[in-house]
């Protein structure tokens, strides 16, 4: 196989990962509002990831680092073209992390509402905004003839994209809150199913829309399949969720966000960033893309990596299986 | 205002700004995770409960530290497409390459076995939880080895071939990359270098309890570690930095040229390192100096009728290579950057080693601004480090790759100076808020001191600990 090709699906594999596990911890993260009805109930919410978040948003490091090294061009066009949205993405995932291990550091009840306020805000914004980004990618942006973008920042607000937006948006909100149903027990574990199942209802029709004019617009016959994969996963997940079996649920959200993820890449191939004005313009996996040599390298690296990579992290899944319970949080210390 | 607007100049102090920031914490995310994993082993080996309120205490600081050292990090590895868009195209085949080795072996290692560790006292194995502080700690000192051999290569570009069709670098060689000389010298002179300012806080916290004669019984001991930490550091970061000179001579000479701001090439007892200039440096107006005759030889070469190059010279065999220009950093920057870095380094060891002195055999100091003293071992450790990357990464100027790629070719085309100025004001304004709540932070937790151990299980045993929950 031609190892541009390897390396357009190990990208693509890297941002699955990452839309999938860090995108119930955005969604655990906007919540917080709907389901922490007190202070230990938003610590509950927030311990459910607490092991987890930071090796899930590496993923987002990794892929970037694994763009750059395989497809240089994609990702000088991409990082500098989006540039304020990824500015917003930055600064977001920036007052999320500090979030976490702020809040906790004095008693306050203002110090807490503060931080509560910004992991709700830092997660909403990159949520919303990478399924901004992305569907920019499948549809295509203005590049001049060094792929430079040409384009201003509100072109890529447009109402494909918008839409785009607010599908990661409510996917990733679901996925989060069945997380939390999955991860809790007791009054916020049913509480947690109830609201699946609204945004649940609102999810599927927006992703919908979204499927089907990705699929129509800019699909092929793999990114179409792809496509129906994930919105028969997310019915079938919104079913399990009715019935209460929350694990099949969880799992089907994740294969919903992986399938979707896999349509867009589907539908971009064999470009990766496609001119909008002008097909000449266009990156795709060959001019975008590293030497052999480089990328021989890099496939060495990853094959033998990943493998190890996802049994260190399934193990930490698994030490931290279970549930997340109010009696796990100690009564706040006298500081 | 079309200058307050260039997107080259805003984006430079963008980039500085932001990885100066970031290297706030890098060396305490390095030097603490081996700290409390070294306390801890002591702890698990000897089951003394000073050692596991030392883990703890210095525990906490690390996870506060850590989460701004992520954080940070990533706005690193973005601003390279973000920014400087020219200069990813044209060294990403070979610059991404140690990248993204850094996220495969590294980086996930770091970040899941910290989550282990810090969710794992309760759900761990006591070794299995002592040895994942021990990977996490490798994660962050590998992740300090592919992060300095990319910037070596910025530094004398290795393993390499142009791509004329192209127009780019391309990798030929990753392992002339991987053992670049300049990343074989930089890392271990970073790495200890990173151990100083551990021990510099080390210092500092053990130094303000001590001094108000509480915690006793888990302070001497840090201090002394912190002490000997320091001594050992500061003298194999010397040793180390040593190397790092004699690669740079021979890789950059004009970066050592404008270390010691030597304008004429000068052999032997002319070979003079000024450790105090008055007036501009700029070898014209020098109106008062104290210089070390032959010292100059010596670091350059290693011998005393050494010939260092000086930058009118280097400056004359640039233009005939590489075409016109100007090919001199800043000097001033860089003259000044050198000697507080070397100044304050030394510094270090010279409070380490009275410490050490002062309080041999259990003994106290005899006056408190000793103490005093000791507590500024931290930032002013803290401060060396900057101004050593400051050195390094000024003195490469005019090149972003040293004789292959100019800084001023490597800005992103497509972005406005506006849009680099909102993401400057931004960056300042979020980075310098969270300074202040993470400086307030650290300081409350040391002046908290290390809390008592968790009482033990009544039918096991065992104790009973609580993972540091959010």
């Amino acid at each position: 196989m031609d190892l541009t090709i390897l390396w357009f699906c190990i990208v693509g594999f890297l941002f699955v990962g990452y839309f999938v596990l860090d995108g119930f911890d955005f969604g655990v993260g906007m919540s917080l509002p709907f389901l922490g009805k007190d202070d230990t109930d938003r610590r509950v919410l927030i311990n459910t990831i607490g092991p987890v978040w930071d090796l899930n948003e590496t993923w987002v490091i990794v892929a970037g680092a694994a763009l750059f090294a395989a497809f240089p061009e994609w990702y000088a066009t991409l990082f500098s073209g989006f540039y304020l949205p990824l500015l917003l993405i930055l600064i977001a995932l920036i007052l999320r992390g500090v979030s976490f291990e702020y809040r906790h550091q004095r008693p306050e009840k203002a110090w807490k509402a503060r931080f509560d306020r910004m992991i709700v805000v830092g997660s909403a914004v990159p949520a919303f905004l990478w399924g901004v980004a992305f569907a920019n990618i499948v549809q295509g942006v203005a590049l001049d003839a060094n792929h430079d973008y040409t384009g201003s920042v509100f072109d890529l607000l447009n109402p494909y994209a918008l839409l785009g937006g607010l599908t990661t948006l409510l996917l990733f909100f679901t996925h989060g809150v069945v997380f939390v149903s999955l991860k809790t027990d007791g009054d916020i574990r049913a509480r947690a199913r109830t609201l699946a199942t609204r945004s649940g209802a609102v999810t599927i029709v927006v992703a919908a829309t979204f499927l089907v004019w990705t699929t129509l617009a800019y699909g092929s016959l793999l990114s179409a399949v792809f496509a129906l994969v994930a919105a028969v996963a997310l019915v079938v997940s919104f079913l399990a969720n009715l019935r209460g079996r929350e694990g099949a649920a969880f799992a089907l959200m994740a294969g919903t966000i992986g399938f979707a993820v896999l349509s867009l890449f589907a539908s971009l191939f064999p470009d990766v960033m496609p001119a909008s004005n002008d097909a000449a313009n266009s990156l795709t996996i060959e001019n975008a893309s590293s030497s052999a040599y480089t990328l021989q390298i890099m496939s060495w690296v990853a094959l033998i990596f990943l493998p190890l990579i996802l049994a260190y992290q399934g193990f930490t899944y698994w030490i931290f299986r279970k549930r997340v319970t109010r009696a796990h949080i100690p009564v706040e210390a006298a500081h | 205002m079309n200058e307050l607007l260039d997107p080259l100049i805003l984006s430079r102090w963008q980039f500085g700004l932001t990885t100066i920031y970031h290297f706030l914490f890098v060396p305490l995310t390095i030097g603490l995770a081996v700290t409390v994993a070294i306390f801890q082993t002591a702890w698990v080996r000897t089951d003394k409960e000073k050692y596991l309120q030392l883990t703890r205490f210095f525990g906490k600081i690390f996870l506060i530290n850590f989460a701004m050292g992520v954080v940070t990090g990533i706005v690193q590895e973005f601003q390279f497409g973000m920014n400087w868009s020219d200069y990813s195209r044209f060294v990403g085949d070979v610059f991404g390459a140690p990248l993204a080795l850094e996220g495969l072996l590294a980086f996930f290692l770091e970040a899941t076995f910290i989550g282990l560790w810090i969710f794992g006292w309760d759900r761990l194995p006591k070794k299995l939880h002592l040895a994942s502080i021990w990977i996490a700690a490798l994660g962050s000192v590998l992740s300090a080895y592919f992060i300095i051999a990319a910037n070596a290569f910025m530094q004398n570009p290795v393993g390499f071939r142009i791509n004329e069709v192209k127009g780019r670098a391309e990798l030929t060689d990753i392992w002339a990359l991987l053992t670049n000389k300049v990343a074989l010298a930089a890392f271990p002179h970073t790495i200890f270098a990173c151990f100083m300012v551990t021990a510099g806080l080390i210092i500092a916290a053990a130094a303000w309890h001590l001094s108000r004669n509480q915690h006793l019984e888990t302070m001497r001991p840090a201090l002394k570690f912190g002490l000997w930490m320091m001594v050992i550091a500061g003298g194999l970061t010397v040793l180390t930095g040593d190397q790092l000179g004699l690669a740079m001579v021979e890789t950059q000479p004009m970066k050592m040229a404008a270390a010691e701001a030597l304008y004429n090439t000068s052999t032997g007892a002319a070979a003079s390192f000024s450790i105090f200039t008055l007036g501009t440096p700029d070898g014209t107006s020098e109106l008062f100096s104290i210089r070390i005759p032959y010292l100059l030889s010596f670091l350059s070469t290693h011998t005393f009728d050494g010939t260092v190059e000086g930058i009118n010279d280097l400056q004359a065999q640039y233009v005939q290579a590489y075409g016109p220009g100007d090919y001199t950093p800043t000097v001033w920057i860089t003259y000044w950057a050198f000697r507080w870095m070397i100044a304050l380094g030394l510094l270090h060891v010279l409070i380490a080693v009275a410490g050490l002195w002062l309080t041999r055999k259990g003994r106290d100091p005899k006056w408190r601004w000793m103490w005093r003293v000791a507590v500024w071992a931290f930032p002013l450790s803290l401060g060396a480090m900057i101004v050593g990357w400051i050195f390094t990464e000024m003195g490469r100027q005019p090149w972003i790759v040293f004789s292959l790629l100019k800084t001023s070719d490597a800005v992103s085309p497509g972005i406005s100076g506006l849009d680099v100025l909102i993401s400057l004001i931004a960056f300042t304004a979020v980075y310098g808020t969270l300074a202040v709540v993470e400086f307030r932070l650290i300081k409350k937790a040391i002046q908290k001191g290390p809390e008592a151990a968790p009482e033990p299980d009544p039918e096991t045993g065992e104790l009973q600990h609580t993972a540091t929950v959010y």
